[in-house]
């Protein structure tokens, strides 16, 4: 079973994407697993189906939206420090995806 | 449902007496006419810059003979480039009246002013004559659009806009989704929707001139906000927006301006032809809306996850929003929440009917949110385009 608060838009995808906000240090049940997030996850906010490695391709909607930049754990939120796009890079306030 | 009936055959939804400037300077004259005209029925629309441009013109001539509108008062300050003889010709040849007032030539602020009142109390009571006649469903042109994105977005109410899309395909209607830029990462999957592999090809090409131009920017069409609510990429904004088109065939590739002319779901290619002149291809969401108006629109669908609060000239915007949060703190903005598919109250079928009920409602009178509220943004600036090639439009022949 998977916890509510988490939906898996395709079958074929490699992440959920959060439907309630999930504050830090909450155990989750992803598909009958345990694990424990280990930063808050906000809504429309995504965490990984299943470790994965460097340069994977991310899978949502069952279609790629990037690759990974380094490898992730099941669990982990998968977001812009840990994932970039194939086509254009995204900025931030702050930055351009990337730049430190 | 009724329709107020133009000289073109063309119904509109609205019944409105547009003020157009030709140039920044002629702003704020125009803004004192609608201000002192005191009527929703009277709106600003107008153009900012000195040097002429054609795609401009194009836009407003759609613009000024929009079947929403009932008659036109161009206000000029004089010297400016805009042509704005071309611009009286075309809307006095759609049959509509219109009156040109050139600031330099009245005797100035005041005198412009107190004219433009005079006329547009005039072209209000011309424009209380038009005929209404029986409107239906498949005469509806639709466009939609997503601004301030996030990862709620692609789950609930751009899902729900393309099934309410189907419906209104399915009765013949027009609909029209954009961006090409922010369809980054689904061209393969649009293009095998096309009615022709030829159409399919110029889809491939139009998303690849899209990539080309934003690269040149240095940006994508993606906002600080699309992050912290979630998306990461281009290509995961681009899948969750293109869920506004539904699952018809695409009938055809329009560029802004172009109006179709039987019913169908159209793509609009709104990145500019040629090498990247004028900068980002759309500013600001609300550009994009002036260019579905100009092709057409009765009315947008505008999903929205952080909260968007705008709304157009000419034609009503009617807000779907995808997040419950951001429902549940701007609720005076939105008209649909979308955001019960994610809490788990409803189907994105369910948000769907919905949408399509209030699509009707909206179509015979009712005002949206942001049209109850004043909103009438509206930008216009400078573009260049190439005409549509003849596979673009398939199904005219």
């Amino acid at each position: 079973m998977i916890d509510k608060r988490f939906v898996l838009l395709n079958s074929e995808d490699n992440v959920f994407v959060c439907c309630e906000k999930v504050t830090s240090d909450t155990e989750i049940c992803l598909e009958g697993n345990l694990v424990s997030i280990n930063v808050d996850i906000n809504v429309g906010h995504k965490v990984a189906r299943s470790s994965l490695s460097q340069g994977e391709k991310i899978i949502k909607y069952g279609a790629p939206i990037g690759s990974t930049t380094e490898s992730i754990d099941f669990g982990e939120h998968v977001h812009m420090h840990n994932m970039k796009s194939d086509y254009i890079p995204s900025h931030t306030r702050q930055n351009k995806s990337g730049e430190q | 449902m009724k329709g107020y009936l133009r000289a073109d055959g063309r119904k509109g939804i609205r019944n409105i007496v547009v003020v157009t400037y030709l140039v920044e300077c002629a702003h704020h004259v125009a803004r004192e006419i609608v201000n002192q005209s005191q009527s929703d029925d009277v709106q600003l629309i107008g153009f900012p810059g000195c040097y002429p441009n054609e795609y401009s013109l194009k836009i407003m001539e759609q613009l000024c003979s929009h079947p929403n509108v009932a008659a036109v008062l161009i206000v000029s300050l004089g010297c400016e480039s805009f042509n704005r003889e071309q611009l009286a010709e075309t809307i006095s040849a759609s049959q509509r009246p219109v009156e040109t007032l050139v600031i330099q030539q009245s005797g100035g602020t005041k005198k412009t002013i107190s004219a433009g009142v005079n006329h547009v109390s005039q072209l209000l009571n011309i424009a209380k004559t038009v005929e209404t006649v029986p409107m239906d469903i498949s005469e509806l042109v639709v466009g939609t659009i997503c601004g301030g994105s996030d990862g709620t977005s692609g789950i609930g109410a751009n899902p729900a806009v393309g099934y309410c899309f189907d419906q209104l395909v399915e009765q013949d209607a027009i609909c029209i989704f954009e961006e090409t830029g922010e369809l980054i990462g689904c061209e393969q999957i649009m293009a095998e929707r096309a009615i022709t592999p030829e159409l399919g090809e110029e889809i491939m090409k139009s998303v690849e001139k899209a990539e080309q131009y934003y690269t040149t920017m240095g940006y994508g069409s993606f906002a600080p906000g699309n992050a912290e609510g979630g998306l990461t990429t281009q290509e995961e904004k681009s899948m969750g927006a293109y869920a506004k088109s539904g699952s018809s065939k695409i009938h055809g590739l329009i560029k802004p301006g172009d109006i179709p002319t039987q019913g169908g779901l159209y793509l609009m290619d709104v990145v500019p032809d040629g090498d990247p002149l004028y900068g980002f291809p759309n500013i600001v969401d609300s550009a994009e809306i002036v260019e579905m108006i100009a092709s057409g629109s009765h009315l947008i669908l505008f999903t929205t996850g952080r909260g968007s609060v705008v709304g157009s000239a000419i034609s009503p915007v009617i807000k779907v929003c995808a997040n419950p949060e951001t429902y549940r703190n701007m609720p005076d903005d939105m008209d649909i929440n979308a955001g019960k598919v994610i809490t788990g109250e409803a189907t994105v079928q369910e948000v769907g009917d919905e949408i399509y009920q209030l699509v009707c409602e909206v179509a015979q009178g009712k005002q949206s949110k942001s049209e109850e509220l004043g909103h009438q943004e509206f930008v216009l600036t400078y573009k260049t385009f190439e005409a549509i090639g003849p596979s673009c439009l398939p199904s005219v022949r």
